[in-house]
């Protein structure tokens, strides 16, 4: 009996320690030189972030993914960045009209989605964050989101268990430093590129749009385009599009950062992409589906007295225009990049 | 560990052996910088203490009579706590005389949009805006009963590096008697606390005690770009 005993002891430390070697292993996780080589879409401009000084490997990139996904990067070890950019919503927080941080708080902007980042040269709403690889000091810091200091999440890292090591495969030897953990952070998010859309494959002639897609392609290069400029659906700009100022977030915008009375109430044109998994929509989230935000558009009474001169040429719209439109949005989820196997949370293994 | 970048047509065949310290001397008008015991004034008679001054030093630039100048690619922190960072070593000079230096007070334009930096630009210094991207350039803090902020404390964090709200200063002073420089050398440089208060903007801390963005930054920059001088060469 108790050599069964033994035996089975045995055998389940040996199934654990097999299950454990396969999720090890497990080649849905793992991440080859080919899945980190920067490819630069057809018809792309040049990114503004190349990677130098930052060169791609699959071991910088897996510890990028691990802190993206690691709540150790806030004070009280809650929150990760993933806990807002959810993969399935393009990383944006779905449902969500304003960030939640830490202790239950509530930001004073939505979510952006997080896609192409390499063709901006700016980031977030306002556009005050000049580099993509200082981004994550924003939100860790922010009282409102992550609430912690770059020092402490250093000191955090180094008495990690794992940590350490992961450092040491990815950059050398065990040193935790900010510019390690910035550039890894950049290499994961710099290589979240959606391009593969049906609106993509349209374009690059592998797909075809129907009537009500192809007429909402239309409607939007006449009246849209010009702010949400293809293929990366944004000039990189910031406008007022004729949103009313929340009185109760009294959010300046653009003008926060510069200074610049006349950049007040003025916010960086998103992107598109994905737009079907981002609501809700607008800098403040106050718009829960593209109905409410096609319909806002469609008639300039909507708007605030400093609204863009391009708001005044998009309506009005047709319930046929919208419609179409709607269907021309949807051909822009890019299922490519939203089921990307290398940006799946690495906890999961 | 310096890098030297000197700017010559020719390279004149003379040893670069020599050493030129910068040693930046805190005071606040005649007396040495004792920060939070000691009670100055400003212009107003307000009395006020110090309890944190760091800022940056950069782009420095040795004048030489006759040669060309020699120009130092690197960044100092310095820490009124920190005595070390206080204390700047240029080594590897070359010989010639020297008449005076230039340097900013601040960090440069390129070096605010650079991304993940480290030494003396680790954002974990402190001196990083994360929310509107760029360095701190100079930070001062101290209280005044003067000042009607939480705990009477008044704050200046002064940064920016984009128009109109640049606040990169620079500095230029000249050797009060040219140094010829053969070996190890010492400059004693002063910085003056009370120039933050005045000329050409007297500070009131019943109406100012903290600037932590671009709000009358600029005005806080062209009072202090005039706190330093020289005080000995050695």
């Amino acid at each position: 009996m108790k050599i069964n005993k033994t035996v089975v002891i045995y055998c389940i430390f040996l199934v654990s320690a097999l299950l454990y070697g396969f999720a090890e292993e497990n080649p849905y996780f793992q991440i080859s030189k080919q899945d980190v080589e920067l490819k630069i879409p057809k018809g792309f401009p040049k990114p503004k972030y190349k990677f130098k000084n930052n060169p791609l490997t699959p071991e910088v990139f897996i510890l990028g993914r691990k802190l993206f996904y690691d709540p150790i990067l806030s004070k009280d070890s809650t929150t990760s960045c993933a806990s807002c950019h959810q993969r399935i919503a393009a990383f944006g927080h779905m449902d969500h009209a304003l960030s939640h941080g830490i202790n239950g708080l509530i930001g004073k902007r939505n979510v952006p989605a997080l896609q192409n980042l390499i063709w901006q040269d700016a980031f977030m709403w306002d556009g005050g964050v000049n580099h993509l690889e200082v981004q994550p000091l924003s939100p860790i810091t922010n009282p409102l989101e992550m609430d912690e200091s770059i020092a402490h999440v250093i000191s955090k890292l180094q008495r990690n268990n794992f940590y350490p090591e992961d450092f040491k495969k990815a950059f050398g030897d065990t040193l935790v430093s900010s510019e390690r953990i910035l550039k890894s952070l950049a290499q994961f998010t710099g290589l979240m590129i959606s391009a593969d859309s049906r609106y993509d494959r349209f374009i690059n002639g592998t797909d075809t749009f129907s009537a009500s897609e192809k007429k909402g392609l239309q409607l939007f290069r006449d009246k849209c385009a010009k702010c949400h400029e293809e293929p990366l659906f944004t000039d990189n700009t910031y406008r007022n599009n004729g949103l009313k100022p929340d009185t109760a977030l009294k959010d300046l915008g653009r003008g926060v950062i510069t200074g610049i009375e006349s950049d007040n109430y003025k916010f960086k044109v998103p992107g598109l992409r994905n737009i079907e998994r981002t609501s809700p929509y607008m800098h403040d989230g106050r718009f829960r589906n593209l109905k409410e935000v096609l319909n806002f558009y469609s008639d300039p009474k909507h708007f605030n007295s400093h609204a863009a001169v391009e708001m005044f040429e998009i309506g009005p719209l047709t319930e046929q225009d919208k419609q179409n439109l709607f269907a021309f949005l949807l051909t822009l989820t890019d299922k490519t990049f939203l089921y990307d196997r290398r940006f799946i949370d690495p906890f999961m293994k | 560990m310096a890098t030297l970048w000197v700017a010559m047509s020719f390279r004149p065949a003379k040893t670069l052996e020599n050493s030129l310290c910068l040693f930046f001397e805190h005071y606040v008008g005649d007396r040495v910088l004792q920060m939070d015991t000691v009670t100055y004034k400003n212009e107003l008679g307000q009395a006020y203490t110090i309890t944190k001054f760091k800022y940056y030093i950069s782009n420095i630039r040795l004048h030489r009579a006759g040669e060309s100048d020699v120009a130092i690619n690197e960044y100092y922190f310095l820490n009124e706590e920190e005595e070390p960072t206080k204390k700047i070593s240029l080594q590897g000079l070359p010989s010639g005389i020297y008449t005076g230096i230039d340097f900013m007070i601040g960090v440069d334009s390129l070096h605010n949009c650079s991304g993940a930096q480290s030494g003396a630009l680790d954002p974990i210094n402190g001196m990083f805006w994360a929310w509107n991207s760029g360095y701190i350039f100079l930070k001062l803090e101290g209280s005044s009963p003067s000042s009607h902020s939480t705990g009477n404390r008044f704050e200046f964090h002064i940064g920016g590096y984009k128009p109109p709200y640049n606040c990169i200063r620079f500095v230029s002073l000249s050797f009060l008697q040219p140094l010829r420089l053969n070996g190890d050398h010492e400059v004693h440089l002063k910085t003056d606390i009370a120039e933050f208060f005045k000329d050409p903007e007297t500070i009131d801390f019943s109406k100012i005690s903290s600037v932590t963005d671009f709000h009358n930054a600029p005005m806080i920059a062209d009072n202090y770009k005039d706190m330093f001088s020289v005080i000995s060469i050695k």
